[in-house]
């Protein structure tokens, strides 16, 4: 058995243009551990998982995706690791013109010579697991947001891969699918023996599933370890984000020009004294 | 952009460098994968379905209205000359090198190749070709080079029913309702066509007419910000960019044809 990470960051830089995402990051994601990357909006919680699959190069340092430098792969070879990736969009990103089925049996017709009697097996067992066995003949516009993201995840899962990663997996659902969500990503860790990386600013189901978390702000890591640890940060930015703030380091007004110039209103006058 | 800046016409420049880098390594990319969508035959089959079989009845209704106006046309022009026996030659050899290779392509553009662009680029805007790329599926291979081949097949079938159809409008017009003499009408069209000179240059033009106009709307579609507004103007470019193109290589191909 493996005991080195699946996802190893060495010093990772990032930016688009003058604007610096990623700044000298480094981090590990332990094998078989459900780890959760947050932050601030804009804090490169994406980028990095961009980065992992190889659709972004880091301007320096190095990811390594067991082992291998992901960002010095040529198409053929970071296509091959990728067949060992799964990843997650924020809207499913199924295919609209594929049923259910279809959407799930696309990696294995493309990537697999598997019979149809054979993949019909497999997708009803990938749909199974994620509790939509009964909708596989449904298109994607006649599914809820929450389905579609369980399709998504079956598609996801389709090819037994080692490593999923979860882009905003809660963002906008209901509370009842939103608990299914979070079950259903811990249950199929630990049942498949996956990894799996959330994006995620859900912060009590994120840390009630996680067994690392990450925090990115400005650029760095500034905070890393299990969310009681997380928790118990006395790092003003981390303090804040978890206790949902609305003001302290990550300011609530964007930098802009002060009030009084922006709406023309001059400085109030001293009252005069009586004479 | 402001004109008298030298430094926005650089920039302006350097863009547009940028993009026809883009868009030849895409041709050439989609010319390679021949092969791969030779191999994968049916995805080329379903969009010859969707492109072609689903943009017919306008070319079929175009090309008729375009052969009554010339069958019309036609006979009031030639009679002055005491030549209307020729008129089933004017219109065959209008149709067949010009009118039908070009209007079809206008057609096709209008029709099928809005219908690429938005769907590339909608499928761009919902992440389905980033989902793809990350299933290790190239989404130029995949969904690209399918339409693209598609397209070129279709367009010099499309273009040979415009003018089949066409010329059917102006017998209609010229022979049945005027009365102009049926064989002769035929009968010049026959030995005044060369199968090789006119037909053969008009499906020449409609073969760099369906790769032109396909690869406009594909390159439209995959480089459109994946945005509703990004998605609406990049479907305008295609119409725009594939008629001019369209038009352009026209009147270079009609000149190249005649000189050899």
């Amino acid at each position: 058995m493996h005991t080195s990470p699946l996802v190893l960051a060495k010093d990772l830089c990032f930016g688009y243009g003058e604007r610096r995402i990623l700044d000298g990051v480094s981090f590990e994601v332990p094998r078989g551990k459900v780890t959760a990357l947050m932050g601030a909006s804009g804090g490169g919680k994406t980028t990095v998982l961009r980065l992992i699959s190889g659709q972004y190069r880091a301007q320096s340092g190095q990811l390594l995706f067991d082992g291998q430098d992901v960002g010095a792969l040529a198409q053929p070879a970071l296509y091959l690791a990728r067949r060992r990736m799964g990843m997650l969009f924020q809207f499913g990103a199924l295919f609209t013109d594929l049923s259910v089925f279809d959407n799930v049996a696309f990696p294995l017709r493309e990537h697999t010579d598997l019979g149809e009697e054979l993949i019909r097996d497999v997708v009803l067992m990938k749909l199974q697991a994620v509790g939509l066995r009964g909708a596989r003949d449904l298109m994607p516009s006649e599914v809820s947001g929450g389905m579609a993201r369980r399709v998504a995840l079956a598609r996801a899962m389709a090819l037994d891969p080692e490593l999923i990663m979860y882009d905003e997996p809660f963002a906008g659902l209901d509370p009842i699918s939103l608990g299914t969500a979070a079950r259903l990503i811990r249950q199929l860790n630990d049942s498949l023996g996956l990894t799996s990386i959330i994006v995620s600013h859900d912060l009590e189901e994120t840390f009630r599933i996680a067994d690392q978390v990450i925090i990115l702000a400005n650029g760095r890591i500034a905070a890393q370890g299990t969310p009681d640890q997380v928790r118990q940060s006395a790092d003003p930015l981390v303090h804040q984000f978890v206790t949902a703030a609305p003001d302290g380091p990550v300011r609530f007004h964007h930098p802009g020009p002060d009030v009084a110039s922006d709406f023309g209103i001059s400085a109030p006058r001293q009252p005069r004294g009586r004479a | 952009m402001s004109w008298y800046r030298a430094a926005d016409w650089g920039w302006w420049t350097r863009r547009k460098l940028a993009d026809l880098g883009h868009a030849s390594r895409l041709m050439v990319r989609l010319v390679g994968m021949l092969g791969v969508s030779l191999r994968r035959w049916r995805l080329v089959v379903d969009q010859v379905h969707f492109l072609g079989n689903h943009s017919l009845a306008i070319i079929a209704v175009s090309g008729l209205f375009v052969g009554f106006v010339l069958g019309l046309q036609g006979y009031y022009t030639l009679q002055r000359y005491g030549s209307s026996s020729a008129l089933g030659l004017l219109v065959a050899l209008s149709l067949v090198r010009e009118l039908g290779p070009v209007v079809s392509a206008l057609l096709f553009a209008g029709r099928a190749g809005t219908s690429l662009t938005a769907e590339i680029g909608l499928m761009k805007a919902g992440e389905q070709l980033s989902a793809m790329d990350l299933m290790a599926v190239d989404p130029v291979q995949r969904i690209l080079a399918p339409r693209f081949w598609a397209g070129v097949l279709a367009m010099p079938v499309l273009a040979a029913v415009f003018s089949a159809v066409g010329i059917m409008g102006a017998w209609v017009v010229g022979v049945v309702m005027i009365g102009v003499d049926a064989g002769s009408f035929w009968g010049q069209m026959q030995s005044g066509v060369d199968v090789w000179k006119d037909v053969g240059n008009g499906v020449l033009k409609s073969l760099v007419f369906g790769i032109t106009v396909t690869f406009v709307a594909l390159y439209q579609g995959h480089e459109a910000q994946p945005t509703p507004e990004g998605v609406s103007r990049a479907t305008t470019q295609t119409v725009v960019v594939a008629s001019l193109a369209v038009l352009g290589l026209d009147f270079v191909l009609t000149a190249l044809m005649f000189s050899l």
